[in-house]
């Protein structure tokens, strides 16, 4: 057995090279001023956006609750399908995730315009035209499209787990809706609810193209200032690179907290 | 009765969930045959917009490069990704629980951040093989990398990961003793691996493939940073998406969405027939 | 018999007299692709079947493309001489910069803007051109050639040149705006587009100011900058190329923008209208440089001779509605492109106007500092955004600390 481990070899290697090596690279970065000396001042200077970093953490806790509120029902509801049927509504819910992202906010642009479609419809009734491109909300509503299947599909496949017989078993005992909501499912799809919670949250606050088109370029967030370091107007890869480490450490602290309510085993959760 | 409004407004929900999920998928499909180049007022009916789209020298190109560094990158994962798998699986459960934990930061970074510390490596890497050419008086090593080479490394890096987390599991619900019946009927241990394990590896493998195919073609982060002077299919539907937008957008969307149903059609059908199938024989 | 040897060679000697006149045409130019002509007078078939790929960074929508029926340039320029053309895009100066300057991408032939081109001459990042490769450039005007930015006219060939102005849509405003102020304007409050890159932007707000748009001093910046933000209420978005979609599509009342787009951009929706405001604006000129270590120096060349093709600069300028530096390109335009004010502004429309420098590094900095400022300034909401997310990480953390106490504490019982 002593070859088997060595089959590990060519990924640990690659995984040195190019998954450890760049982290430490960034942090390098960090830490130094374009000249190469050692300097706390990037990381000082970040305070200078705390108001963007503050937004990014809002916008996106907002886009995660809004995906937690929707997506629970659905997951249940999934959940109580017939088996077969599951398998195709999962499908439908996935559908959507395969296409391009650019293309599904970039819909949502013609949708939201002031004579986009929504408008035109709302102004046949005689309402509107409402603004809704290029506000924080419409950031919001393009965080929610994208990654709403990634709310549904792990709430979906801990609820698989809860047995209906347990559902009853509250129903006879006399609990109602909201006493089996709150003392049965959401106990029950916990670890569900964290994988969810991590999977909506980390994209939706390092996310930099929806809030470009969605947001008109006011509503600033991580991700924009970061490109903006690295591939936009500022030029400046040791700022850039102290953005990414604070992100970086923004989203390990997510992912401990709710990896704490993640009972099962790490091994395999993919 | 009360059972039936319960049904109807869970019904009512789901409706208008997917509707939320699909109407900018159908807006965007209905409008790749409206003969303006009006997003939002239908004015005809046409199908100029995929004629020009496969004459687009541009997107046809970013297509191929796109689908090329998808099969390469899915190609070299799979195996290094399987190799690795079953490495770890030999290991002890201290360096066992690194590796994975190691393994999953690609996969809970945001994207941005591995796409800016591949760059950033690259980048350093350009210098210091700028360096060593001058050391040496001679271009001994390559220094132009950007384009395939760090847009390759960058898929398989973040889609190895997947590979062995899809891989291990399977993996770990494999009976041993096959393996050791497979040695001691006289079974080398290579051959004992290739036609006892790997045949049970299998659909874990393919469905890994798979996944690294998908998550390749749809990058758009990881490459925008480390593309060079190349344009994937993303990156060219991202320009597009910026000055004079044509419809050729609509029309490229509803391919990609027709293909990627039929994909999963496809493999839907095949799943139940084989459900059916293992029904029948069990 | 001789008789009919004789008028054989009547017929032949017809035949070559009549092929004559068409030969001698066909030696002034040879065919680039169904819909272009091109010099015979250059070796364009020196790099044929070599399989020479060339990476050419272009402006969005800055070359005359094939869409809408124009004329495929590109291919033409692949069909002619064999080179494979990689065409991509990008949309500002500075993103152009960042991405050379890194060493992030190759490029054989690139397109900045005057202050961009001077600051990489600076930078030695350009590499010095082989005219010889490009005899073309005896057809610029003698006033696109050495200007400051290249003053020896040794590093780049111009392409277009053009001013910036406010592009507003007829329907939307009360009366056509005449000064930057219409941007500031309160009136228009959620309908006005702005430039989103830092240099463009202040270059608005200081010509607003009456000040000039290369500031010489940190305090200019400062000041420069507190006019922006006063803006930010009225500017429904940030974009740049963004700008041609969004008017064309009546999304905003008014944007500033380049003349030449708005010439196209008033084709495409006749609502629109292109002022240059009295108090002076930005002229600008985007020239064709090579950038160091590009792999394909000369077929880079080739392809620089080639877009100053008389025939090939019309294509473009017809379709991007720029202005061209050629003579022999001016020439041929139609009418109304060639008279048009917009994009041949008058002798004392051009006298109002600034080029760009290249500002010194400490400026640049105090700019590009003061412009994410401005960016993620939020007048509503940035008193209480950061004491509320402190509060709420804190709640996090002691919840997180409470919770495994606590758990410690069930499994320490059980």
């Amino acid at each position: 057995m002593v070859q088997k481990k060595s089959l590990a070899a060519p990924y640990l290697v690659w995984m040195a090279a190019f998954i450890i090596a760049p982290l430490i690279i960034v942090v390098y970065f960090a830490l130094t001023d374009s000249a190469g000396n050692f300097t706390l001042d990037n990381l000082m200077t970040i305070g200078r956006y705390s108001t963007v970093f503050a937004r990014s953490l809002i916008l996106a806790a907002v886009a995660t609750a809004i995906c937690l509120v929707l997506a629970f029902p659905v997951g249940y509801f999934l959940s109580r399908l017939r088996t077969s049927k599951q398998h195709i509504m999962q499908m439908l819910v996935m559908l959507p995730m395969w296409m391009n992202f650019l293309l599904r906010t970039y819909a949502w642009m013609s949708l939201l315009e002031k004579n986009g479609i929504i408008n035109r419809i709302l102004g046949l009734v005689g309402l509107g035209p409402f603004e809704m491109i290029n506000t924080s909300g419409a950031v919001v509503l393009g965080m929610v499209y994208n990654y709403l299947p990634y709310m549904i599909l792990p709430l979906y496949t801990a609820m698989t787990k809860i047995d209906q017989s347990v559902v009853e078993a509250a129903q006879d005992l006399g609990a109602g809706m909201g006493k089996i909501l709150t003392r049965v499912l959401i106990p029950l799809s916990v670890p569900g609810i964290a994988t969810g919670i991590t999977m909506v949250f980390v994209p939706a606050v390092s996310t930099f193209i929806i809030s470009r088109m969605l947001g008109g370029g006011s509503n600033l967030l991580i991700g924009d200032l970061i490109e903006l370091q690295f591939l936009g107007n500022s030029y400046n890869y040791n700022l850039g690179s102290a953005m990414s480490l604070v992100l970086m450490v923004i989203v390990l602290l997510c992912m401990s907290f709710t990896s704490s309510f993640d009972e099962e085993d790490m091994e395999g959760v993919v | 009765m009360k059972q039936k409004h319960w049904r109807a407004l869970q019904q009512a929900y789901m409706v208008l969930i997917f509707s939320f999920l699909y109407v900018p998928i159908a807006v965007m499909a209905v409008f790749s045959f409206n003969e303006s180049k009006s997003r939002s007022v239908f004015t005809g009916f046409t199908l100029n917009w995929y004629k020009s789209l496969f004459t687009n020298s541009m997107i046809l190109d970013a297509l191929a490069l796109s689908v090329a560094i998808a099969l390469i990158s899915a190609l070299i994962s799979t195996v290094v990704g399987t190799m690795a798998a079953v490495g770890i699986s030999g290991m002890g459960r201290k360096p066992r629980l690194l590796i994975n934990n190691l393994s999953y930061l690609p996969i809970v970074n945001p994207e941005i951040i591995t796409g800016v510390s591949l760059m950033l490596l690259f980048v350093a890497y350009r210098g210091f093989a700028a360096w060593a050419n001058a050391h040496m008086g001679a271009d001994l090593v390559p220094q132009n990398i950007f384009g395939l080479p760090t847009l390759l490394i960058a898929h398989i890096s973040f889609s190895v990961p997947y590979v062995i987390f899809n891989v291990s599991p399977k993996l770990r619900q494999l009976d041993v003793r096959m393996y050791e019946a497979a040695l001691d009927l006289g079974c080398n241990p290579t051959q004992a691996f290739f036609k006892v394990v790997m045949p049970e590896l299998m659909p874990a493998i393919l469905s890994a493939f798979l996944i690294c195919i998908t998550y390749s073609i749809d990058d758009f982060i990881i490459s925008y940073f480390t593309c060079g002077n190349l344009q994937t299919l993303p990156i060219a539907i991202y320009s597009m998406t910026r000055k004079k937008v044509s419809p050729e957008i609509n029309a490229l969307s509803t391919i990609i969405f027709l293909v990627i149903l039929a994909i999963i059609l496809f493999t839907n059908h095949m799943d139940s027939r084989k459900y059916r199938r293992d029904q029948q024989r069990g | 018999m001789k008789k009919r040897l004789v008028s054989l060679a009547a017929v032949l000697l017809c035949a070559v007299l009549a092929a004559l006149p068409a030969f001698a045409v066909a030696g002034d130019t040879v065919p680039a692709g169904p819909d272009l002509q091109v010099s015979a007078d250059y070796d364009w078939n020196r790099f044929r079947g070599q399989n020479v790929t060339l990476y050419v960074y272009n402006w969005g929508l800055y070359i005359s493309d094939g869409s809408d029926d124009s004329i495929d340039v590109v291919k033409g320029f692949e069909d002619l001489t064999g080179i494979k053309v990689n065409y991509t895009t990008f949309d500002t100066n500075e993103s152009l910069y960042a991405k050379m300057k890194s060493g992030a991408a190759n490029y054989d032939v690139i397109v900045p803007s005057d202050y961009m081109i001077g600051k990489m001459i600076g930078e030695d990042m350009l590499e010095p051109l082989d005219f010889s490769n490009i005899p073309n450039i005896e057809k610029i005007g003698a006033a696109y050639k050495n200007l400051e930015y290249d003053l020896d006219n040794a590093y780049s060939v111009p392409y277009t040149w053009g001013v910036v102005g406010i592009v507003y849509n007829k329907t939307m405003v009360q009366e056509p705006p005449t000064s930057w102020d219409a941007l500031w304007d309160i009136e228009y409050a959620g309908n006005v587009l702005m430039f989103n890159n830092s240099r463009d932007a202040f270059a608005i707000a200081a010509k607003k100011l009456g000040m000039s748009l290369n500031p010489t001093s940190t305090e200019q910046v400062q000041a420069i900058a507190e006019e922006l933000k006063a803006q930010k209420s009225v500017v429904q978005a940030y974009v740049m190329d963004e700008i041609f979609d969004k008017m064309t599509g009546g999304e905003a009342a008014m944007a500033p923008y380049y003349a030449g787009d708005a010439i196209v951009m008033m084709e495409d929706n006749p609502d629109l209208d292109f002022v240059i405001p009295e108090e002076g604006t930005n002229y600008f000129v985007d020239a064709m440089c090579i950038p160091k270590g590009a792999k394909n120096k000369e077929a880079a060349e080739m392809f620089i001779n080639y877009m100053c093709e008389t025939e090939v600069g019309a294509a473009n300028c017809d379709f991007i509605g720029y202005s061209t530096p050629i003579t022999n390109v001016w020439e041929t335009l139609d009418d109304d492109l060639k008279y048009s004010p917009i994009a041949y502004p008058s002798e004392e429309v051009l006298a109002n106007t600034e080029v760009f420098i290249s500002l010194p590094d400490e400026i640049n900095s105090a700019m590009d500092m003061a412009w994410s400022d401005m960016k993620s300034y939020d007048e509503a909401g940035s008193g209480w955004m950061v004491p509320v997310m402190l509060l709420l990480a804190l709640a996090l953390i002691v919840f997180n600390v409470w919770r495994k106490l606590h758990r410690r504490q069930r499994s320490d019982l059980y």
